[in-house]
């Protein structure tokens, strides 16, 4: 268990590509696999691990991720002692980048006592042993420590994500790139890094004296040039939610069992997420589930196949979902027939609709929508 | 300590023995119930969505699990600055200690509890029974009436009425005679075991009752007919709503079952009183390819690749492939292997069942006991 490490929740992520689900909220609070935030799965990593004190630096748009967070409770970091710290960046889209909300915000570095920082992004979504990570980042003796995976599909997943050269005989990075897309085969880095607090408070002070560069996570790699970064391989189940097909794709692999064991089953390393007191799932003669992840509080009387529901779901008698993904409180009305849909929270879909998408352009529907 | 308008009393020491294994290792409103509560949670979110902040719970039988699923009540938003939940068990005095005697005589020894918050009014409870009630509107009769005890009152069929402690009332609904359990009942009003009364007037019976070492020191036996006898103001509040008591193994089946019909009374699906309960962070239920579900209520962290007809499956239960489960509550943490058989039956948490096994005749409810490894082959009726 960590006892000298604090964590750091950076929450300013791309949403460029995953605009429609994330018009009311950021990245970290969409929602995933039928009743958790994508939050959840880096979070609950840290608490994991022993970590009582976490920071989340988010952007305005954080109702809902506030509204999740609470004050922390699922995670046990209700603490009087620690506990977590969320900062939320008062201008607009991250204008002075995530070092100005960072920067604005050091009183919170030297109150922490902490010696060590994880610093992490929260949409690559995974269970991951960060105490293995500080193992490893303690054993290498070096400053920094980058987590990264190691995939052979990379040119249609992680775009957009950091790429590092990794010479693994010395478990140490050579360089530094943008998967943008074109190669199969890639380490892709996981936005996790373990360093001191000293280091990190440094960086943040040198990059703050530069015109032009706004981003923490270039900052670390630019040391590149004078130290040694050491690379720690994780070898679980990753996805990366940063863009719609990315994020329709992440939930859809959890109706794999092995996925879903890798992600939610291991011994000591549950994922939290708040609280909402729904009765359980009530199935009604007459319908047909295949396949599926269901969340508590839905009453199912037509037929769900290859999807996932998340909390108070009404599935009407005659509906047909299939490889779809609807979120919370949606009610689907008699003889709707819905294939390759994500339908987003407070929605009604009315009788007899129909709606199609497809694998790679999943159709979206919007918040709070009537569909007629 | 601010003074509080209305505290409620809930009696949760019984063993409830005639729930055989269940309560073998936790009292009765403990017993998980309907997929992912337990029995208590009824009496607690009443009191949380009424808008009742002061609970003290009455405990002396087998107390640990349920303290553990209290805690400091903040499931139903009783973790509170001023009152919130508290556990009541019996305690040691200067000059010795006893065991709750009776249902007013747990009261009776816990007078300090509620003379520290100085209620106008107390309202007694049972932890084991399934009803949704606003508490606010008994209140609002109990004082219209300026009555010194109200109890609530349910019609039963004038056959079950020999069950219950049966009510005869005035037209203005004032309470003329009272009977536990008569063999001819003059009338078909059942108590529910629930009462507002006047604290000040409660306390006097409550110490006088103390005092006469003849009395079973009980509610129903002794305080209610002791102020009718006084000839104090006891009106019958009649609520109209699902109210049972799980107080058997058939009862308990029975009203489990209840929920399985879509329109059932108990409106668990009602969102604007939400029964709260201690809940753990648990993946979504997977339902696998071969699954077929009919009929039946399924809670978090289950993976499903069986069949399960008129069922309750309560969190984190596996259920395997070619296996039936019919009319049966299989509780928490249960992993039934491939090719089982279960019918009409309740098992209780954590027990597996492996490959080719029958568990039940499907004619009498069978109750296996938790914890238990039931080897393949195996058959228990």
């Amino acid at each position: 268990m960590l006892k000298d490490y604090m964590a750091i929740l950076n929450l300013a992520e791309n949403e460029g590509e995953i605009r429609s689900l994330t018009t009311n909220r950021p990245i970290a609070s969409l929602p995933l696999g039928s009743r958790y935030r994508v939050i959840d799965f880096m979070l609950s990593n840290i608490v994991n691990c022993g970590i009582k004190n976490v920071a989340v630096y988010s952007k305005s748009n954080s109702r809902s991720l506030v509204d999740h967070i609470g004050d922390g409770k699922p995670w046990d970091l209700n603490r009087k002692i620690d506990g977590i710290f969320l900062f939320n960046h008062a201008l607009g889209d991250f204008a002075g980048g995530d070092i100005k909300l960072l920067k604005n915000n050091m009183e919170y570095f030297y109150r922490s006592k902490s010696k060590n920082v994880i610093l992490a992004s929260s949409y690559m979504v995974c269970n991951m042993d960060l105490n293995a990570v500080a193992e490893s980042h303690e054993q290498s003796g070096r400053d920094i420590t980058v987590v990264y995976t190691q995939t052979n599909e990379a040119d249609n997943k992680f775009i957009g994500c950091y790429t590092l050269d990794v010479d693994e005989n010395n478990n140490r990075i050579t360089g530094v790139g943008k998967n943008a897309g074109i190669e199969s085969n890639a380490n892709i880095c996981m936005e996790v890094f373990v360093m001191s607090k000293d280091k990190l408070v440094q960086m943040i002070y040198k990059c703050s004296k530069k015109l032009n560069e706004h981003n923490i996570y270039n900052i670390i790699f630019d040391e590149l040039s004078d130290t040694e970064i050491n690379a720690y391989k994780y070898e679980g189940f990753v996805s990366c939610v940063n863009t719609i097909a990315a994020y329709y794709e992440t939930n859809m692999k959890m109706l794999d069992l092995d996925v879903s064991n890798q992600l939610f089953r291991l011994p000591d390393r549950p994922i939290y997420t708040k609280i909402k007191d729904e009765p359980p799932t009530q199935y009604i003669k007459g319908c047909y589930v295949e396949n599926a992840l269901i969340a508590d509080g839905c009453v199912i009387k037509g037929k769900v196949k290859n999807s996932l529901l998340g909390r108070y779901v009404d599935i009407e008698d005659g509906a047909e979902i299939e490889d779809c993904i609807i979120l919370q409180n949606i009610r689907i009305h008699k003889g709707a027939k819905l294939s390759h849909v994500i339908v987003d929270k407070n929605v009604d879909i009315e009788p007899e609709t129909i709606l199609k998408g497809n694998k790679v352009f999943p159709l979206v529907i919007e918040k709070k929508n009537l569909i007629k | 300590m601010a003074k509080k308008n209305i505290v409620a009393m809930i009696l949760a020491g019984g063993q409830g023995s005639r729930l055989g294994l269940m309560t073998k290792k936790m009292a009765k409103p403990a017993v998980p119930f309907g997929g992912k509560y337990r029995i208590i949670d009824f009496a607690l979110s009443n009191c949380s969505n009424s808008g009742i902040d002061t609970v003290g719970i009455l405990t002396q039988y087998k107390p640990q699990v349920l303290n553990s699923h209290i805690g400091i009540g903040t499931p139903w938003d009783l973790d509170r600055v001023h009152g919130g939940v508290a556990m009541l068990p019996p305690y040691m005095t200067e000059a010795g200690g006893d065991w709750y005697k009776g249902t007013a005589n747990a009261v009776y020894q816990n007078m300090s509890f509620l003379d520290e918050y100085n209620p106008d009014y107390v309202l007694m409870l049972s932890g084991d029974h399934i009803y949704k009630m606003d508490y606010r509107v008994m209140l609002r009769e109990h004082k219209k009436n300026k009555a010194d005890a109200t109890i609530a009152v349910i019609d039963v069929p004038l056959e079950e009425a020999s069950r219950f402690g049966i009510m005869s009332t005035d037209e203005n609904m004032q309470i003329t005679e009272f009977e536990e359990k008569p063999k001819q009942p003059k009338s078909t009003l059942a108590s529910m075991g629930i009462y507002i009364f006047s604290y000040p007037k409660l306390r006097q019976y409550l110490i006088e009752d103390a005092q006469n070492h003849e009395s079973s020191n009980d509610f129903g036996k002794n305080i209610i007919p002791n102020m009718l006898k006084n000839g104090e103001r006891l009106f019958a509040y009649r609520f109209e709503g699902y109210w049972k008591d799980v107080g058997t193994i058939e009862s308990y089946w029975e009203t489990s079952m209840d929920l399985l019909d879509p329109d059932n009374d108990a409106k668990l699906y009602d969102d604007s009183w939400k029964i709260f309960t201690d809940t753990a962070s648990r993946p979504a239920q997977h339902i696998s390819a071969g699954a077929v579900l009919e009929n039946s209520i399924i809670s978090e962290g289950c993976i499903v690749d069986g069949t399960v007809i008129n069922s309750i499956i309560f969190p984190d239960v596996t259920i395997g492939k070619n296996t039936r489960i019919e009319n049966s509550i299989i509780m928490s943490g249960c992993k039934i292997c491939n090719n089982v058989i279960v019918s009409k039956s309740i098992l209780l948490e954590n027990i597996t069942v492996m490959d080719h096994t029958v568990i039940g005749n499907g004619k009498d409810i069978a109750l296996i006991d938790g914890g238990r490894v039931i080897e393949t082959q195996g058959r228990m009726d």
